[in-house]
């Protein structure tokens, strides 16, 4: 009933081609944005903070570069983590060998190394695709782990492989409380999704997603493979590089390569996956569903056993988390193989005709 | 001289060892198209099951840790190993038919949890020990050739003639056998298969059994070498470069994918991990299969009607 | 899938999940001493991991039945880290604000250490580190907030040569020896390099660095490359299944045990008990002595925490070497609360920084520690505000094939070689940090 676009007629292209058609829809942005920006930092503990809104927040922009190779270009990819290493590392380096580098600087830097690496290990994209190709990307995760861990230049030649960052500022804003840190990632995200959203609309997120549809129909037409996935790559890296910049510098401050190992990049491919191939809003849900999943369960156990009389040991739970974060993952593709971001536009379908479906 | 032999054997041994998890991905590839990455949980999960058996029968039944005992754990293994072909069929396969590889190889990865959940908490945590008698000194060769002798070491030769027999046995079931033809039938083209009456579904059942029954070899032999706990499913990523190599599709493939692998890993670890630093394994195993790749992309003995972009 | 059910569950699971929320927030108000406990049970380093945890458990029930810190009843919540770093994190934010405050964090990780050093000055709550974490935080002016005591890496490394040149006959006899390092890639392993390759200097020894991957199972390369080189003395520096796997690669090339010397987190059971005889002759250092079943404070856990059915792991765990180092972590906690009561008031819940106090005030001498059950298990610990180390009380031990006997003397680190490195590593971190260490003056503030 209040879902409902009779009535809003575009009388310019521009209306026609925003974002969001629906004056609905972008009224709820707005609203979400402004709830993000300004109510959260009010009503939320630190805990949540720390443990769930931060590390979601930079997930989110990370699966947002996952699902731009994977969703939107069909270039499956198990080297994520391996992505957001080396733009950890390279912001890192940026940031200590360059006196006075502002931060901002060094965490884009990050993101732009990364692209440049990405593009180099999207070469083998050019010959083989599928499940040749994950396993193309797997090389690039090993690699770089081991690149991180054995070569000392890397990590300022610290005795233990292990770096830490701190006094981050950006124009004299101190980055040091929760607060902060959510804000700084917050403005990174919405940028960069606003970004994601408005290059996959455009000529570039066209050809990639003909490339994903179909590779040789799409050379037929005039799109030249080498360059939609090696700039699938780029983009995607700058994004997924930014986003191990941020886990590193705001959200460990310390941290060795196995923060970036192959069970990150098995998290961000879940995400994608979960959340909705091709769909940036998928994105948000599928990393929602997985920074939330296991910490929620982690609480719920112990007082569902509690309520039960049956006593949960630690081991007990995180035994039970596998078993059914991996019972909720078979679930979720067999009842929805197109993930959370389908189920949501199926739900505001419905919406739309409520509360007279016929 | 004789340092070189002992790493290329060395290198073969390992190898063999890497080809029976690889068989295992080859197997349910061929059959069903699913790229498992359960496989490594899968070997986790039959040793961690025979491990156990082997020390709750002889204490149920009163036995003095006599084979029999063993043999009967291997036997239980194996058949917890079939119930769980045929609940994976039943819950999870069956309801994917024609779905993407992606998705099929994230359904895998959550069999994978699924798996290695149940057996921590049903099997426990620990470590375990299989003992099926395996030889643990080194033996020397050629000791007038070579000074020092030449070190063969006697559990990885077992384990080594082990994985060639059944290597052996699979190629005669598939070959050989009305259900290993159908097997290849489907693995040819599902439809065609179902048409002329080859129930798909049990091919399904009967292939993950199958290469559940490898994964038991496999957690047993690693299982004896290394002790059962959690870390044998990681031996499912070094093997991924094995069948990349081998083709997805080849079983003689994963074999000479496994030697070649295992030979390039050590060689290169030992001559060349010096020079850079050490600690070069697992990435030289997965470059190697990717410069394979580059040229060759269905690998040593994969079915060329790959889609090359 | 049905949307309408779908939106009723999410709904009615919100409603569930916030009352059970309210409810255990109104359980946390009571007065009590927090301890939360970071352990792994689960995952790849599961049986090193377990009976550290149930060690530490076992204590603070132990506190408990003997009426809790001067009255002060102490609770205890754990949370799983799988030893990975990012979980760790996660936990600590958990815990550090529940049931009115975390006393002391012991994350039994370096990798969650390491991230926990940037996290702990700003709570204001200790990190004990016990035997393995920064080798340089020993130096308490700053690293105000990380205490590892009883011994740390470089220790370890320094007393593995000084018990090599005694095997050898001197120090001089190290000269143009070879020593392998076989070590977990990873912040722990490395740990020890800075100090050998200073030794190897000094003592004209040389070092030849071999990494293991996590987790340690694939050494057949390793172990032929010590066959080629055939070191002097092989020191294995492993974590979970990574020491058993050494071993057996050990007894597969022939290498000799009893020329491998391990760090006291390779010298445990579960690290040999499976490769038995064929482990025999291996030598490992200890963290003090640790284990010794026929000690008091055993028997006490027996009687008063086993006894009753409330025993946290298996009985027949009680006294091994990893159980009593979790035990002594958390004795060490403690006695750091106790040591702070005695300045802020007995029988009073002391905070984060009150306990930093009692832990820079700790002087555990060998009369305490015999009263407490602690003879035959642990020699003196006395810190200071600049020395948050305490002590470095090392032995030997060697397994015989059915168990672990002491070989050796005491050893100390030598604080010539150390302390310098100590000094120059910590003034290094200062200077990123742009910290300004503390001075002698501001400790007794």
């Amino acid at each position: 009933m209040l879902y409902r676009e009779n009535g809003q007629f575009k009388t310019s292209y521009a209306a026609d081609q925003q974002i969001f058609p629906i004056a609905q829809d972008r009224w709820a942005i707005i609203g979400i944005l402004v709830f993000a920006f300004v109510a959260v930092p009010l009503l939320v503990d630190e805990y949540l903070f720390r443990a769930i809104l931060i590390p979601f927040l930079i997930l989110s922009l990370a699966a947002l570069g996952v699902n731009i190779l994977v969703g939107y270009c069909g270039q499956i990819t198990l080297g994520a983590g391996a992505f957001m290493a080396i733009g950890a590392y390279a912001a890192y380096n940026f940031h200590i060998r360059i006196e006075g580098m502002p931060l901002l600087v060094s965490l884009l830097l990050g993101g732009f190394t990364t692209a440049v690496v990405g593009i180099f290990f999207g070469i083998p994209s050019l010959r083989v695709r599928g499940l040749y190709l994950a396993v193309a990307t797997l090389a690039a995760q090993f690699f770089t782990d081991w690149v991180f861990l054995r070569i000392p230049w890397f990590t300022d030649n610290s005795s233990s492989g292990s770096v830490s960052v701190s006094n981050l500022h950006v124009m004299g804003w101190q980055i040091n409380n929760p607060v902060s840190k959510y804000l700084f990632c917050l403005g990174f995200l919405t940028i960069f999704a606003l970004l994601a959203k408005n290059m996959t609309r455009s000529a570039i997120g066209r050809q990639w997603m003909a490339i994903r549809d179909m590779d040789v129909a799409a050379e037929v037409i005039g799109i030249r493979p080498l360059f939609a996935k090696l700039s699938a790559f780029a983009v995607s890296s700058f994004f997924i590089g930014t986003a191990g910049a941020l886990w590193g510098f705001v959200h460990l401050a310390s941290w060795e390569p196995a923060a970036f190992s192959v069970d990150r990049s098995f998290q961000l491919l879940f995400m994608v996956i979960i959340g909705g191939l091709g769909s940036i809003m998928g994105s948000f849900f599928g990393a929602a569903f997985i920074v939330i999943l296991p910490i929620a369960l982690n609480q719920i156990l112990p007082v569902v056993g509690d309520l039960t009389g049956i006593e949960i040991s630690t081991a007990g739970i995180s035994h039970a988390e596998l078993i059914i974060f991996g019972g909720l993952i078979v679930f979720f593709l067999i009842k929805e193989p197109h993930g959370i971001a389908r189920l949501w536009s199926t739900g505001k379908e419905k919406l739309r005709l409520w509360p007279f479906p016929h | 001289m004789g340092f070189f032999l002992e790493t290329l054997i060395g290198g073969l041994m390992a190898g063999m060892l890497y080809s029976l998890v690889a068989l295992g991905f080859v197997l349910i590839f061929k059959a069903s198209g699913v790229f498992n990455f359960a496989q490594g949980a899968m070997v986790l999960f039959a040793a961690l099951a025979m491990a156990r058996f082997a020390e709750w029968i002889p204490a149920w039944l009163g036995l003095q840790g006599s084979y029999l005992g063993t043999a009967a754990a291997f036997v239980i293994a194996g058949a917890v190993m079939f119930v769980v072909a045929w609940l994976v069929e039943r819950l999870v396969l069956r309801h994917l038919v024609n779905q993407e590889g992606a998705t099929l190889l994230m359904a895998t990865l959550g069999i994978a949890y699924v798996l290695e959940g149940v057996g921590a908490s049903v099997f426990g945590d620990d470590i375990y020990r299989i003992n099926v008698g395996m030889p643990k000194e080194p033996v020397f060769l050629f000791e007038g050739i070579f000074p020092g002798g030449l070190l063969i070491n006697k559990e990885d030769f077992i384990a080594a003639l082990i994985a060639a027999v059944l290597v052996g046995l699979l190629t005669l079931f598939f070959q050989k056998t009305t259900t290993g033809r159908a097997l290849r039938a489907v693995a040819d083209d599902h439809q065609a298969a179902q048409s002329i009456g080859i129930p798909l579904n049990r091919i399904w059942v009967i292939v993950w059994c199958v290469a559940g029954l490898v994964a038991l070899v496999a957690g047993v032999i690693w299982g004896s070498k290394l002790g059962v706990q959690f870390s044998l499913s990681t031996v499912a990523l070094r093997a991924l470069p094995v069948v990349i190599l081998g083709g997805l599709t080849s079983i003689p493939g994963a074999i000479i994918g496994g030697l070649i692998i295992g030979v390039g890993e050590k060689l290169s670890e030992v001559y060349l991990g010096p020079m850079i630093g050490g600690g070069i394994e697992i990435w030289f195993a997965y470059q190697l299969a990717l410069v394979f790749l580059l040229f060759r992309p269905q690998g040593l003995f994969g079915e060329k009607i790959i889609d090359r972009v | 899938m049905n949307l309408r059910k779908l939106a009723l569950t999410a709904s009615l699971g919100a409603v569930v999940l916030s009352s059970l929320a309210t409810a255990s927030a109104v359980a946390a108000e009571a007065k009590e001493q927090f301890f939360p406990a970071l352990v792994y049970r689960t995952g790849a380093y599961a049986p090193n991991g377990t009976p550290w945890a149930n060690g530490y458990i076992d204590y603070l029930k132990l506190v408990n039945a003997k009426g809790g810190i001067n009255g002060v009843k102490v609770v205890f919540e754990e949370c799983e880290t799988g030893y990975a770093t990012d979980r760790g994190v996660e936990c600590y934010e958990r815990l550090k604000g529940k049931h009115g405050g975390a006393t002391v964090f012991q994350p039994l990780s370096t990798g969650i250490t390491f991230a926990l050093t940037e996290k702990a000055p700003k709570d204001k709550i200790p990190l004990i580190t016990a035997g393995y974490g920064r080798s340089e935080s020993s130096n308490g002016a700053v690293f105000t907030w990380n205490f590892p005591l009883l011994g740390t890496y470089w220790v370890g490394a320094d007393v593995a040569i000084q018990y090599i040149a005694k095997q050898l006959g001197g120090v001089d006899k190290l000269k143009g020896k070879k020593i392998a390092l076989v070590y977990h890639d990873s912040p722990y392993g490395k740990e020890p390099i800075a100090v050998l390759e200073e030794l190897a200097k000094k003592d004209g020894f040389e070092v030849q660095l071999l990494p293991v991957a996590h987790p340690g199972v694939e050494q057949k390369a390793t172990w032929l490359q010590i066959r080629q080189s055939r070191p002097d003395y092989v020191l294995l520096w492993g974590w979970g299944v990574m020491n058993s796997t050494a071993l057996r690669e050990a007894q597969a090339t022939g290498y000799p045990r009893d020329k491998m010397l391990g760090v006291w987190w390779s010298g445990a059971d579960p690290d040999v008990k499976d490769v038995g005889e064929g482990a025999k002759g291996y030598s490992a250092l200890t963290l003090q002595d640790g284990a010794d079943s026929n000690s008091k404070i055993v028997k006490d856990i027996l009687a008063a925490v086993h006894a009753k059915g409330e025993g946290t792991g298996p009985k027949d765990e009680v006294g091994s070497i990893l159980y009593m180092r979790g035990l002594i972590s958390a004795m060490l906690g403690v006695e750091g609360v106790r040591k702070a009561q005695e300045r802020y008031g007995k029988g009073k819940v002391m905070t984060g920084e009150q306990v930093r106090w009692g832990l820079e005030n700790l002087n555990l001498d060998q009369a305490t520690l015999d009263a407490m059950g602690f003879a035959g298990v642990m020699r003196p610990v006395q810190t200071s505000c600049l020395d948050h180390m305490g002590s470095s009380w090392v032995r030997i031990r060697t397994w015989n094939g059915k168990k672990w006997e002491t070989t050796s003397d005491w050893f100390q680190a030598d604080d010539k070689t150390l302390r310098p490195m100590v000094m120059l590593a910590s003034g290094k971190y200062a200077e990123d940090k742009k910290l300004k260490p503390r001075t002698p003056e501001e400790c007794n503030k």
